[in-house]
C-alpha cells in the first residue's frame, strides 16, 4: 500500500473549547488509485490533506507514505520528504504572482535541484495546454489556466502522492473537467491522488470514495 | 529557478517596497559618505588655509627683511657721515703723555716720531682703517691776541684699507678754522690771515660743533712742525676703527701696543661708539622685529590650526550623532518594509514551504532581498553622498571633491549598507521563515 493512514486524530484549540477536526481517521490508498473525499465545508477535508501531506502534525495516529512516517523526521527533513513525494493543488491556486506560468511550474526546483526539471516543466506546460501562456503572469490567466498551472507545478517532481483540495471549486465546467481528467491520468500512470471535493463529477474519476462528516470518515 | 531570480522578480513586482528600501538605505549610506567627505573637505581646506597663511607670513618676512636691509644700508651711510663729523674715535699718544693734560686743555707735552704712522701702516693692522697723524699744541695767536689749539695734519695715510679717506689733508699755506675762530674774527673762506708770522689762506670754516674744535685751527703738518720746532715729530695719531666700531677696544689697544710699544691708546669720540652701538641695537631690534613677525606668524598658524581643529571636532561630534541616527532610522524603515513584505507574501511563503522549500531557504530569500536593497541603496547613497559632500563641502570643485572622496568610502558604503539592510531585515525574515505553512494554507 502506498499510503497508510491509521487512527488519525487532529484537534485545534478554539474559542469555545477543543475542536476535533480529525477523529480516528484511517484510510489507505494504493498507487494508481484516486480517492475522492466528499463532505460539507468544515468537515475536516483540508485538515486531512494537510496532515497526510506532512504539513500538520497530528495529535494521534500515524501516516505512512511508501513505508515512511514523515512525522518522525525533523522539520527540514519533512520539507525534503514533501518535495520528493507529495504534490499539492489548492482551490485558491496559490501561484506566485510575480512568476510566469513556466516559472511557477518550476518553483519546486527551489526545494532542491534535480536533473531535467526545466524539460519536465515544458513537458507539463504542453501537456496542460499552457504553452501559449508560458511567459504570462498569473494575473493574466483565466481561473482554469491558473489551476492547470498549479496542477503542473504539483506534478513537476513526479510525486508519489498528489493531494488536491477542492481543485475545481472555482472553475467552470470545462476547466473542472480538464483538471479532473488530468488528476485521473496522474493516478493511471501510477500515482496516488486524494481529492477533497464537493464536485459530483469527481465520482466519475474516483476509484474509491469516502465521506467525511465532523472529522469522521465513512466509506461508500 | 534560483533565489536571486526570485528576489529580482519580486523586487520588480513590488516596486514601491523595493524603491522605498533603496531610498532608505541610500539615505543612510549617503549620510555616511557625505559626513566622511565633509570631514575630509574640512581637512583639505585646513591644509589650504594653513599653507596660504604660511605663504603670507613668509612674504611679510621677506618684505620686512628687504626693508630692514635697505634701512640698515641707509643707516650705515648716515653713521659713516656722522662719524666724519664727529672725528676719530681712537687716539694713539706717546706713552709718557699725561692724560690729564690731554683731556684738560688738549695740550700735548710729549711727542713720538712721525715714522710711527708708517710702522702702523706697514703692519697691515686690520682693525683700524683710517690713520691721521697730528701734531697738536695749545699756542698763543700773537696777531689776534688769543690762545688757540693748533693742529698740524697731513691727511690720512693711504694704504690702510679704507675705501675712501674721511679727512682731506690741509695743503701747505692753507688753514681750516673752527667756528669760534672764524666767527669771532669775521673770517671766511679764501680770506688771508697771519698766524705767528706765517701767512695762510682760509680753506674751510667749520660749523659749530660745541667742543674744542670750535677754537682749533688746522694747518699742514710740516708747517706745524716747523712752527712748533718739532720737525719729524707728532704727538698723536687719530685712528678710526671703521670695522670694529662696536668691537672690543681692548683688542685694538692690544694690537697697537704690539706694534707701537711706546704708545698708549685712548678712546675719543664716544658719540661715534654710541652711534655704532645704536646701529647695532637697530640691527638687533630689526632682527627681533623679524623674529617677532615670524613668531606671530607661527602663533597665528597654531591659532588657526587650533580653530580649525575645534571646528572639525564639532563637525565630527555632529556627524557621530547624526550618522548613527540616520542609520538607525533607515534600519527601522527597512525593517518595517521587510515586515510588510513578509506579510504581503504570506501565501507565497505557505506554498513554497508546502512544496518542500526549507525554512532556511525562505530566510535566505528575504535576506538576499535585503542584500540587493543594501547594495543598490549603498551604490545610490555613494553617488548621492559624493554630490552632497561636494555641494556642502564649502564649494569643493571637481578635483577637491575627488581628493576628499577616498575609494575606501565606496567600499565602506557598499559593505555597510548590505549589512545594515540584512540586520534590519533579520527579524522579519525569521518571522517569515518560521511561519507554519499549514496555518497559512488553511487561512488562505
Amino acid at each position: 500500500m502506498l499510503l497508510e493512514v491509521t487512527n488519525l486524530t487532529k484537534e485545534f484549540a478554539g474559542a469555545s473549547g477543543t475542536i476535533r477536526a480529525l477523529d480516528d481517521v484511517s484510510l489507505s490508498v494504493d498507487a494508481g488509485q484516486l480517492l475522492a473525499v466528499r463532505g460539507p465545508s468544515g468537515c475536516g477535508k483540508t485538515t486531512l490533506l494537510l496532515t497526510v501531506g506532512g504539513l500538520l502534525q497530528p495529535n494521534g495516529g500515524t501516516v505512512h507514505l511508501d513505508g515512511h512516517d514523515p512525522y518522525r523526521l525533523p522539520p527540514d527533513g519533512r520539507a525534503g520528504f514533501r518535495a520528493r513525494n507529495v504534490g499539492f493543488v489548492f482551490q485558491q491556486f496559490h501561484l506566485v504572482p510575480y512568476l510566469s506560468v513556466l516559472e511557477n511550474v518550476l518553483a519546486p526546483a527551489l526545494a532542491g535541484a534535480a536533473d531535467g526539471l526545466p524539460e519536465r516543466a515544458w513537458e507539463l506546460v504542453r501537456y496542460l495546454h499552457l504553452e501559449d501562456r508560458a511567459y504570462h503572469l498569473p494575473a493574466k490567466l483565466s481561473t482554469g489556466e491558473r489551476q492547470r498551472t498549479a496542477v503542473a507545478r504539483a506534478m513537476l517532481r513526479s510525486p508519489r502522492l498528489l493531494l488536491a483540495d477542492e481543485p475545481t471549486g472555482n472553475l467552470d465546467g470545462d476547466s473542472a473537467q480538464a483538471v479532473l481528467t488530468c488528476l485521473a491520468e496522474f493516478a493511471k500512470r501510477g500515482g496516488a491522488v486524494i481529492l477533497a471535493t464537493h464536485d459530483d463529477r469527481a465520482a466519475c474519476y474516483a476509484s474509491k470514495e469516502a465521506r467525511m462528516d465532523a472529522g469522521r470518515i465513512s466509506w461508500r | 529557478m534560483t533565489i536571486w531570480r526570485l528576489v529580482l522578480k519580486e523586487a520588480l513586482h513590488r516596486k514601491l517596497n523595493f524603491v522605498l528600501g533603496l531610498v532608505s538605505v541610500a539615505a543612510a549610506a549617503g549620510c555616511l559618505i557625505g559626513a566622511l567627505m565633509l570631514l575630509d573637505a574640512h581637512d583639505l581646506r585646513t591644509r589650504q588655509i594653513l599653507q596660504e597663511k604660511e605663504r603670507q607670513t613668509q612674504q611679510i618676512l621677506q618684505e620686512d627683511e628687504r626693508r630692514t636691509r635697505q634701512s640698515m644700508a641707509e643707516l650705515e651711510d648716515a653713521i659713516r657721515k656722522a662719524m666724519l663729523g664727529l672725528g676719530f674715535n681712537i687716539v694713539i699718544l706717546p706713552k709718557e703723555q699725561k692724560l690729564d693734560e690731554w683731556y684738560a686743555d688738549s695740550n700735548s707735552t710729549s711727542c713720538m716720531p712721525e715714522q710711527y704712522v708708517e710702522r702702523l701702516r706697514r703692519s697691515k693692522i686690520i682693525t683700524v682703517q683710517h690713520l691721521l697723524p697730528i701734531l697738536q699744541a695749545k699756542v698763543r695767536w700773537e696777531e689776534k691776541k688769543r690762545s688757540i689749539i693748533l693742529v698740524g695734519t697731513r691727511g690720512e695715510i693711504p694704504g690702510i684699507g679704507a675705501k675712501r679717506p674721511m679727512v682731506q689733508p690741509v695743503a701747505e699755506g692753507e688753514i681750516v678754522l673752527g667756528y669760534e675762530l672764524h666767527d669771532s674774527l669775521g673770517l671766511k673762506v679764501a680770506d688771508k690771515l697771519k698766524l705767528n708770522g706765517r701767512e695762510f689762506a682760509v680753506r674751510e670754516c667749520y660749523a659749530m660743533r660745541g667742543n674744542k674744535d670750535d677754537i682749533t685751527a688746522w694747518i699742514d703738518l710740516a708747517t706745524a712742525q716747523e712752527m712748533l720746532g718739532r720737525k719729524g715729530w707728532i704727538n698723536a695719531i687719530l685712528a678710526l676703527e671703521c670695522e670694529c666700531a662696536w668691537a672690543d677696544l681692548g683688542k685694538v689697544r692690544e694690537e697697537i701696543a704690539r706694534i707701537l710699544p711706546e704708545t698708549q691708546v685712548i678712546e675719543r669720540g664716544s658719540e661715534a661708539l654710541a652711534r655704532a652701538e645704536a646701529r647695532r641695537k637697530v640691527a638687533e631690534a630689526a632682527a627681533a622685529a623679524m623674529a617677532r613677525v615670524a613668531e606671530e606668524g607661527k602663533a597665528e598658524l597654531v591659532r588657526e590650526e587650533n580653530n580649525r581643529g575645534q571646528l572639525r571636532a564639532e563637525r565630527e561630534r555632529l556627524a557621530s550623532i547624526l550618522v548613527p541616527l540616520v542609520m538607525l532610522a533607515s534600519a527601522a524603515l527597512v525593517a518595517v518594509l521587510a515586515l510588510s513584505n513578509a506579510r504581503e507574501r504570506r501565501g507565497e511563503i505557505g506554498i513554497l514551504r508546502a512544496i518542500g522549500v526549507r525554512s532556511r531557504k525562505v530566510l535566505l530569500l528575504f535576506l538576499s532581498k535585503a542584500v540587493v536593497v543594501g547594495v543598490g541603496g549603498g551604490a545610490i547613497g555613494c553617488i548621492a553622498g559624493y554630490f552632497a559632500g561636494r555641494y556642502l563641502g564649502a564649494g569643493l570643485d571637481h578635483a577637491g571633491a575627488r581628493a576628499a572622496f577616498e575609494p575606501i568610502y565606496a567600499g565602506l558604503a557598499l559593505g555597510v549598507a548590505p549589512v545594515l539592510a540584512a540586520v534590519a531585515s533579520w527579524i522579519p525574515a525569521m518571522l517569515a521563515s518560521q511561519q507554519e505553512p499549514a496555518v497559512i494554507l488553511r487561512e488562505e
